[in-house]
């Protein structure tokens, strides 16, 4: 253990895309002594991947609009299993965060009068996503990592040292939390360039690692997303909840294969884009559920109507939440409808002329081009559903982001219960935004609470977690982990994808059994300076065991609801409503229970009409009925 | 589906030392040539490092020289290519090695460090922001950037010119004064410092920026000479010049360049 470095800090943020730097700034604002810990390389998180917008009820385009109509939105979206607080909190303080950027340089597309502008998405009432052009993500992580530079270029000026207070350390990757008497001491981590190793001591961590797409086949997520924080956490004795909840976002790009998975933005559908089978026909019309019904037309007419007067015409069915879209492509090309290469057809270039195309969807234009040789101002896309989000994550408290680990904080996509069982599209970079500036106070306010005491690492649990990250190098021959990890994603696509049906869950946890055995001994060849076959085999861990409890959820909950459908319980059940599933780790093995939920404050639940909420609710939890006619809201 | 097999010529050592090695590649229909990195690394070198991240060409991690051309492996397409003849992918030039296609770009985000942030005015409160679209688009244009350093690593001022580093920022970061400088709510002038200690001067517009960029971004029509027109504008302005003579100093709104002493 001597050529362990050690470093000691008051907050360790891992993660660098939205939520993470967003944390770090708020921890930093605070006066704490802040690392922010990146897989990749400083700006290049997997935020920048984000192409829509931001949601914010800033009222902007539609003055109707606010953080009210945002929060049903927001439940809706999520079939009513979000954790309603954090909803609450989401809705109400995405303005201000938007305009944060703003006011540190960010440059979004602008209304006539000189305001944000803002674009309409699935789900959403009213045009709600800050945007710049399909290229949102990249300005968000673009304007939140030269807000970091010039909180450094202020603490040069004050303490001699750009990185007193606050430093990024690229390319450094966290393998294990270490904590000590229940509360968090520290993260233990290897640098890539180098391969050597790193004890970060501080006594508050927060995760802001993002998902689990690579546990995928088709997947729009990056090469960083491998479970790390949900495995993490799990690891270190905190709890993940509703870990079931997969989205996959209905358009990405099916053909070539190499670039199969790769996301073509709501925004698409948003700005006008249709949905078409290989008849021609509209089919999203036909996908309308019972819940959404009243919110949706019924016939092309109106929904093209739409665009131009919203407040007396219904909203097209593309625009449905993810989780339905998704679910109808899935049919259509089932139904022997499809595309050539398996998707269906998006066809913006029949709706809008080219030049509005190229100054709306630039990024869309280039990626379809320069990759599959189509130009969208002139043929539609094929399109398909792949992996693209996880709902469950750490179960944290909504206003401090605390986990069940004190000391241990987690924000953004690896966190769980914001969205619910299906998120809507725009609401994650709200999210990020949201819950990281929430995370950095809550451990700030858990430093200040801790005073002096701060727990100590101990040097058993530091020499176990450099054996475990040294062995995939040191063991004598073992399995390819490029391998493992492929079968592990065709288990995962295969057999608890979009549809899903007890058997096949039954066989793929048997599977992942036999997974988890393989990856705890994969060989990795090479020495350790930025060797990636070392570190795929050590994110294999992270991404085994997050594939065992997306399993054992999915097979556990009978019923389907947002991005959990089980064919062999097609409905959605108002009981199963009531359940969030709660994934602990017992020795080595995953458990999961069930755990009541909170039921929403009444003045939340006033925002609904009653008919409504009887659609998602059992009866004895329904307010009682109101004689007079409900005002509308 | 059509698979060939094709012949990477792929450099692979460390700072210290290194060689091309020739390997034998699978390749799909529709592939680029990250795929075929990938393929490599998962069938014949696990270890083979290569920087990448969204394989989507909006991250900018997998800059390398591809046939001796600065390009992103996720956005070259292999039938760019003639058949049977080898690929040679070799690791951008500019930056040290680290180890095979991964280089140590570290000098770039010291430089973004060095140039003054934005500036508003402290006035303006959360939400009164008003600008409009054809003034933010200017800046909206580079800000497109995804840090890929492809423009740095062609610019021969630091490519040919290793000892020019500490005096020039290159194009990505003068482009970046550029925005600062176009962005409607920002309030400093960095006209003088662009030229004085970003180096400016060097620039002398061959435009090779503009041709690697894979974003497309005009960095020398619309960043850099609009630039060097302004720093003349105010080098000609007759008070700015007076005012130079009598006190020697920089005009009161140019920012200090942190780090650096003035």
């Amino acid at each position: 253990m001597t050529d362990i470095e050690r470093l000691s800090y008051d907050v360790v943020v891992i993660g660098a895309g939205g939520a993470g730097l967003r944390a770090a700034i708020e921890a930093r604002r605070a006066g704490k002594k802040t690392a922010v810990i990146s897989k990749s390389l400083f700006g290049k998180a997997h935020t920048v991947m984000a192409e829509g917008g931001c949601a914010a009820a800033m009222g902007n385009v539609n003055p109707n609009d606010n953080w009210q109509v945002h929060f049903r939105d927001t439940m809706r979206g999520g079939k009513f299993l979000n954790n309603w607080r954090m909803a609450e909190l989401h809705a109400r303080e995405a303005p201000d965060r938007v305009w944060e950027l703003e006011a540190w340089g960010a440059l979004f597309d602008r209304t006539p009068d000189g305001k944000i502008s803002q674009r309409n998405f699935g789900g959403h009432a009213y045009p709600r996503l800050a945007h710049v052009g399909d290229r949102t993500g990249l300005e968000m992580i673009r304007t939140l990592q030269q807000r970091v530079v010039a909180l450094q270029q202020e603490d040069a000026r004050e303490h001699g040292d750009p990185e007193a207070m606050i430093k990024v350390f690229a390319e450094t990757t966290v393998t294990r939390l270490i904590s000590a008497g229940g509360r968090i001491a520290g993260a233990f981590g290897y640098v890539r360039d180098t391969g050597g190793f790193v004890l970060f001591e501080a006594p508050a961590v927060i995760l802001a690692t993002g998902g689990i797409g690579k546990t995928f086949k088709y997947s729009s997520n990056s090469w960083e997303y491998t479970g790390d924080g949900h495995a993490l956490a799990l690891l270190a004795g905190a709890t993940l909840m509703n870990m079931e909840f997969v989205q996959f976002h209905p358009t990405h790009m099916v053909w070539p294969l190499s670039v199969r998975g790769l996301l073509v933005t709501e925004s698409v559908r948003g700005d006008g884009g249709v949905l078409r089978n290989s008849e021609g026909k509209r089919f999203m019309f036909g996908y309308v559920p019972d819940v959404f019904r009243a919110q949706y037309a019924e016939t092309e007419e109106e929904a093209d109507r739409w665009y131009t007067d919203p407040d007396h015409n219904r909203r097209p069915p593309e625009l449905l939440p993810r989780d339905e879209v998704a679910r109808a492509n899935n049919a259509e090309v089932k139904a022997g409808r499809g595309s050539p290469h398996g998707g269906v057809f998006l066809d913006i270039a029949s709706r809008r002329p080219a030049d509005e195309i190229l100054r709306r969807l630039p990024s869309m234009y280039h990626q379809f081009k320069e990759l599959a040789d189509v130009d969208i101002t002139k043929d539609p896309m094929e399109v398909g559903p792949a992996q693209h989000y996880v709902m469950g994550g750490v179960e944290v408290d909504p206003d401090t982001a605390v986990s069940q680990l004190p000391g241990l904080f987690a924000a953004g996509e690896v966190s769980g219960g914001m969205h619910g069982s299906n998120r809507l599209g725009g609401n994650s970079l709200s999210d990020l935004l949201v819950f990281g500036r929430r995370a950095g106070l809550g451990a700030a306010a858990y430093l200040d609470s801790l005073g002096a005491s701060r727990p100590a690492v101990r040097d058993a649990d530091l020499a176990a977690a450099e054996a475990e990250a040294l062995a995939p190098l040191e063991r004598e021959g073992g399995e390819n982990p490029y391998a493992v990890h492929a079968e592990l994603q065709q288990t995962m696509s295969d057999l608890v994808g979009i549809i899903r049906r007890e058997d096949e869950i039954k066989k793929a946890l048997t599977e992942l059994e036999g997974l988890r055995a393989r990856a705890a001994g994969v060989k990795a060849e090479g020495g350790r300076a930025y060797n990636p076959g070392w570190h795929l085999a050590l994110d294999l861990r992270n991404m085994v065991l997050i594939a065992e409890c997306v399993a054992q959820a999915a097979l556990e909950r009978q019923e389907s609801r947002g991005g959990h459908t089980r064919d062999d319980f097609p409905q959605m059940s108002a009981d199963w409503r009531k359940v969030n599933l709660i994934c602990s780790l017992d020795g080595d093995r995953v458990t999961l229970r069930r755990q009541p939920m909170v039921s929403m404050r009444a003045d939340l639940m006033a925002l609904f009409e009653r008919d409504e909420l009887a659609k998602y609710y059992t009866a004895e939890e329904l307010p009682p009925a109101d004689p007079a006619p409900a005002e509308e809201k | 589906m059509r698979s060939t097999k094709v012949t990477l010529r792929v450099w692979r050592g460390d700072a210290g030392q290194g060689q091309l090695t020739d390997y034998q590649v699978e390749a799909n229909e529709g592939e680029v040539v990250l795929d075929i990195l990938h393929r490599l690394q998962a069938t014949q070198a696990g270890d083979l490092a290569v920087r990448w991240n969204c394989k989507a060409g909006k991250c900018g991690s997998c800059s390398m020289e591809i046939n001796g051309r600065p390009r992103l492996a996720c956005m070259t397409r292999m039938s760019t290519f003639e058949p049977g003849e080898p690929i040679t992918l070799t690791p951008i030039r500019t930056f040290p090695v680290i180890r095979d296609l991964v280089t140590d770009v570290s000098f770039n985000f010291a430089k973004a460090r060095e140039i003054p942030s934005f500036a508003p005015d402290p006035a303006v409160r959360l939400g009164e922001f008003r600008m409009q679209q054809e003034d933010v688009q200017r800046s909206q244009e580079f800000r497109k950037c995804i840090e890929c350093f492809l423009c740095q690593n062609v610019c021969h001022v630091i490519r040919d010119h290793p000892e020019n580093e500490r005096a020039f920022a290159g194009p990505r970061f003068l482009m970046r004064i550029a925005e600062l400088e176009m962005h409607p709510a920002d309030t400093a002038d960095r006209r003088e410092i662009a030229q004085d200690d970003f180096g400016l001067g060097y620039c002398n517009i061959t435009k090779c920026c503009t041709e690697v960029c894979p974003e497309n971004i005009k960095i020398t029509d619309n960043a850099l000479i609009p630039m060097k027109e302004r720093v003349v504008g105010r080098k000609y302005d007759p008070l700015v010049w007076l005012g130079s003579k009598i006190t020697r100093r920089r005009h009161h709104d140019t920012p200090a360049v942190p780090g650096k002493q003035s």
